[in-house]
């Protein structure tokens, strides 16, 4: 019989294994692994490394995200390991150091794992070198149209030209041509010239969508990029292969020639399409916006959204968005009114209102923030309230089934039922019996509920904020212009209960205001709430009042936002 | 008397030896075979026992077999880095991909003695344990993988391939891939993909070293016809036994494919240095040296990526005696032993055997043009100086030959080839389509710059204008 004689495990969490290696001379630990494209641990590379001390490598292939190709081969460096004697261990210099051997043959920093005691050289004259040579190599047969090329600005290949080329070409043969304004799909344009097949668009499309749609045919120098033939390139993420591009063979047929990158403003914004949230940097010049483009969030969208999402931006800039304060006339017709006479003609309306005579139909379009001032309204009113519900079909990647961007704050307000909507009916049927004399809609378009007309026309107020006309906002007897959520601050929760707050890239249309603004009011004359001091101030007080969001302020909210506290009741 | 020494080639081109199993049995065929399934057990000094397919291994390794295809590594070693801990099959490949120019061995064994090579796979799955094995053959090889197809269906008929192999319960089966016509399928991990049914790309290394994650990410040997052949003389004489013959390190025999400008352009199988360069190109029992009132001009001693050679060129040795000291031996291009290690010395390689003679006739500037087109045209594209500069330097060479040449084209083209080997590329291509350029204009300058200044002049002459208005040849495929 024997006995066991292992030791025990360890107690407490497993150290992570580190490593030091030297990068440009400086040493730097990391860890022994690291995450790769998929998140899941490898052996730290040389870039990753390179990163942690604050070393660029330039690279085109290379993508965080994607499988690594190693193809561009500009992220080339040089680096050494100690040497090992005849013994197989380190020799040392006379001054105790180890003794490093050159590797005689360069390594692609993306695909090279560090070993301990590593160094690495991204600055000797071999490198600087073959920087050269690899942008020499690529810039042989660009089309070099920069001036008619919407990455211009944005190009990693005009980038890396100032900082690693040579001024001068001494390429003097003829340029290999290829397909140009190719029609890849419905959202895209490649030209073939631009592409240096760095395949990340290939790689993007198959290995992160699943849509093996893109490839390359032809051999060496005449490797074209192309889609499936008769299979235009079509799924819902197209576009991101145009920002991953690295230079301009991609392009957004939507942004195609609109406007040159450098005149664009870049605000930190969320994707309102459907409750994952996706964050993105909102492209804007006086006023109008251009582009919708993903900013990374490892917690939402990694790098990446949907086409539909990306493209749902026009309606901003729609001519017939609503921009004046309306009341209906006594004698019938619109009157355009002001903001302090149409709040002081609302705040009196339903002051009026007898409790339980109030409805409310708030939409999981608002942010948190108005959400909160409505249910502190709603409170007050004893209204009877809902969301409504706007469900859709779930992707593998990131569309959610919920296309509402906020249903969850609606939701944790109180404001909404579980499941979304199922107040609803008895919202209808309190219109239909007459109980309900008042009702307060932010942003629905109620007749599509099932609101005849009629039925409004017999209430006795029918308070409405919107960003477009509806029929609903047609049969309002008091409208009030809101914003989009481009022309304000202010926070969402998506699915998961991630907060996440978003700027204001563009000035509001007209009259129109942010409705946290007029709700700010009528919570002032209603329930004697006092100004919070913007929406900082306004944010904070909710966080205070309301549980789930106990701990949380703006300013700790950061670019990437904040999970609330509470577990969110799932939504059946 | 420098002569051939067949071993592989034993039978091959005699009279009434025919690619059939029945005619192979009768020259012993399947005898290597039968005696290593029949060893036994081996219990060492140290009581570990070897199992007989690690024995093999080991004969293999003592054997000091190079790789034949063309970077000469050693066989047992490329056997030994096999992942056989993973839990994954081991699969093994044959490389009948032979399309390096001037190659022509592995077709005389594919077609005159299949079975030699099928004796020597089932040899190698056996010893390392492989139960599933393809030859991926050359695309343009109809002939020899219908003559591979008929084999492998006798040797299944005999017993020898399929379940239970020879009765000792090992499973094999193999099965024959034709490629697509592209030379890059001959590199190890381009004809892993290619085999998997994608674009022939090369895969980065690391991390995919065949050894650990090669076909269908498991373990996979990849190894040359003739190297497999010789694995069945292993076999069949042992590893010391095979290792006497040529010289130390580089041991064996090899087939030496000789074209270009001599009498009797051929395959000749020598004992691996014991024959001189010079002996090759100029022996009557080899090449027969070069037709009448010729001078030799250049000689690429290992298919056409390997650097050229210059007629008269001499060089410095270091050579390891028997005691283990190094001397510095001053050798003559025609007096060098054609082994791998003396032509690595001298700054080129015996790369795939194929020795290309050209005599004083050639063009030399037509010659690389040649050669860089070729390359050109068979760049996979996937890494960006290959794809790159492959073209550039046909296109250049192109120019050169077509009455545009400048004076500064030989320097102009031996940047662009500094810039694509010495690990900037994915595979060795980019060494392939650059050592010709540089070795040509570095030993051949003057051809080079002559014929831009006669470019140049003519032009001049013409009214053409100066050498920068250049009338650019036109792109063939663009």
């Amino acid at each position: 019989m024997s006995t066991s004689t292992a030791a025990p495990p360890k107690a407490g969490p497993p150290s992570v294994e580190s490593l030091t290696v030297k990068v440009d001379g400086r040493a730097i630990v990391v860890p022994k692994l690291s995450p790769d494209w998929q998140g899941k641990p490898a052996p730290t590379t040389m870039i990753q490394a390179c990163e942690a001390a604050g070393v660029t490598v330039p690279h085109y292939c290379y993508h965080p995200k994607l499988p690594v190709a190693g193809n561009c081969r500009m992220c080339l460096v040089e680096f050494g390991t100690p040497a090992l004697g005849p013994d197989r261990k380190p020799i040392l210099n006379p001054d105790g150091t180890l003794k490093i051997a050159k590797s005689p043959r360069p390594a692609i920093a993306c695909a090279t794992p560090v070993s301990p005691n590593m160094e690495i050289y991204t600055t000797t004259p071999g490198v600087k070198q073959m920087r050269e040579g690899v942008l020499e190599f690529l810039l042989i047969n660009h089309p070099l149209d920069c001036p008619i090329c919407d990455q211009a600005g944005e190009c990693k290949l005009q980038e890396y030209s100032v900082e690693y080329g040579q001024a001068a070409s001494r390429f003097a043969e003829q340029k290999v041509h290829k397909p140009k304004q190719v029609d890849l799909g419905p959202r895209l344009i490649l030209d073939d010239e631009r592409c240096i097949l760095c395949s990340r668009c290939i790689r993007f499309t198959r290995d992160i969508v699943g849509d093996d749609a893109l490839g390359f045919v032809n051999r060496g120098s005449y490797n074209t990029l192309t889609h499936y033939p008769g299979r235009p390139f079509d799924n819902n993420y197209t576009l991101n292969t145009a920002d991953i591009c690295p230079v301009g063979a991609l392009t957004s047929k939507d942004f195609r020639f609109q406007m040159r990158v450098w005149f664009l403003r870049e605000t930190p914004s969320l994707c309102t399409s459907c409750g994952t949230g996706c964050n993105l940097l909102i492209g804007s010049r006086e006023d109008r916006i251009y582009r919708y483009v993903p900013r990374e969030n490892e917690a939402v969208n990694g790098c990446w959204m949907c086409d539909a999402g990306r493209l749902n931006y026009g309606w901003v800039g729609r001519r017939d968005r609503l921009t004046e304060c309306r009341m209906r006339h006594p004698k019938g017709g619109w009157q355009v009114t002001n903001w302090p006479a149409l709040l002081a003609a609302v705040t009196e309306k339903l002051a009026q209102a007898a409790p339980g005579s109030v409805a409310l139909i708030a939409s999981a379009r608002q942010t948190n923030e108005e959400l909160y001032l409505l249910s502190r309204l709603a409170t007050r009113l004893g209204a009877l309230t809902d969301a409504v519900p706007r469900p859709g079909q779930a992707d593998h990647l990131l569309v959610c089934a919920d296309r509402n961007p906020n249903s969850t704050g609606a939701r944790v307000m109180g404001l909404a039922a579980t499941p979304l909507g199922a107040n609803l009916p008895r919202i209808l049927e309190g219109l239909r019996s007459g109980k309900v004399k008042t009702l307060v809609v932010f942003g629905e378009d109620v007749t599509a509920l099932g609101v005849e007309p009629a039925l409004l026309a017999r209430l006795d107020a029918v308070i409405v904020s919107d960003i477009l006309p509806s029929p609903t906002t047609e049969l309002a007897h008091y409208l009030l212009p809101g914003c989009a959520h481009a022309e304000k601050r202010g926070t969402f929760t998506n699915v998961k209960g991630r907060v996440q707050k978003f700027m204001k890239a563009v000035e509001p249309r007209g009259d129109a205001r942010p409705e946290w603004e007029t709700l700010t009011e009528l919570a002032r004359g209603l329930c004697g709430l006092g100004n919070f001091g913007g929406i900082e101030g306004l944010f904070n007080q909710m966080a205070l009042d309301i549980p789930a969001f106990e701990g949380l302020t703006w300013s700790k909210l950061g670019d990437g936002g904040a999970n609330l506290v509470l577990p969110i009741p799932p939504q059946p | 008397m420098p002569a051939e020494f067949r071993l592989i080639l034993k039978h091959a081109d005699e009279p009434g030896y025919t690619p059939d199993l029945e005619c192979y049995l009768r020259h012993d065929g399947y005898a290597a075979l039968k005696k290593a399934v029949a060893l036994a057990p081996k219990t060492l000094p140290d009581g570990k026992t070897l199992r007989p397919q690690e024995q093999l291994r080991q004969e293999v390794m003592n054997s000091g077999l190079r790789g034949r295809g063309g970077a000469g590594f050693s066989c047992g070693l490329k056997w030994s880095f096999v992942d056989r801990r993973s839990g994954k099959p081991v699969y093994l490949i044959c490389n009948a991909d032979e399309s390096e120019p001037g190659t022509f061995k592995d077709r005389q064994i594919i077609h005159k003695d299949p079975h030699q090579l099928l004796e020597g796979m089932i040899l190698s799955c056996w010893a390392n344990d492989v139960h599933l094995a393809y030859i991926y053959i050359r695309g343009e090889m109809p002939g020899g993988a219908r003559l591979l197809n008929q084999a492998l269906a006798e040797a299944r008929g005999a017993g020898l391939l399929g379940k239970n192999v020879l009765g000792t319960g090992y499973d094999l089966e193999i099965y024959v891939h034709r490629g697509a016509g592209a030379y890059i399928c001959g590199e190890e991990t381009g004809l892993i993909e290619s085999l998997e049914g994608r674009r022939a790309y090369p895969r980065i290394k690391p991390p995919y070293f065949p050894a650990v994650l090669g076909l269908y990410q498991c373990p996979t040997i990849v190894n040359n016809v003739e190297t497999l052949c010789a694995v069945k003389h292993i076999a069949l004489m042992g590893g010391a036994a095979y290792a006497k013959l040529g010289t130390p390190n580089n041991t064996g025999t090899r087939i030496v494919s000789i074209s270009g400008h001599v009498n009797r352009p051929g395959y000749y199988e020598v004992e691996v240095g014991r024959v001189t360069l010079g002996e090759l190109i100029l022996d009557p029992a080899f090449g027969g040296g070069l037709r009448p009132g010729r001078k030799l001009k250049a000689v690429i001693p290992g298919g056409s990526s390997a650097k050229v050679f210059k007629a008269g060129e001499r060089f410095k040795i270091k050579r390891k005696g028997a005691d283990g000291k190094e001397t510095l031996v001053e050798l003559d291009l025609l007096n060098l032993p054609y082994d791998f290690d003396t032509l690595i010395a001298a700054g080129s390689m015996s790369g795939s055997g194929a020795l290309i003679v050209m005599d004083d006739t050639t063009d030399i500037v037509a010659a690389l043009a040649n050669i860089a087109e070729f390359y050109a045209h068979e760049s996979c594209g996937q890494c960006t100086p290959c794809r790159e500069g492959s073209l550039w330097m046909a296109k250049a060479l192109r120019r050169l030959t077509s009455g545009q040449g400048r004076r500064e084209d030989a320097e102009y083209l031996a940047k662009i080839a500094d810039n694509i080997p010495g690990g900037r590329t994915i595979c060795a291509f980019g060494e392939a389509c650059s050592w010709p350029v540089q070795s040509f204009v570095a030993k051949f300058k003057e051809d080079f710059v002559a014929r831009g200044v006669a470019d140049e002049e003519r032009r001049a002459k013409a009214g053409a204008g100066p050498s920068t208005t250049l009338k650019l040849a036109a792109s063939p495929q663009s």
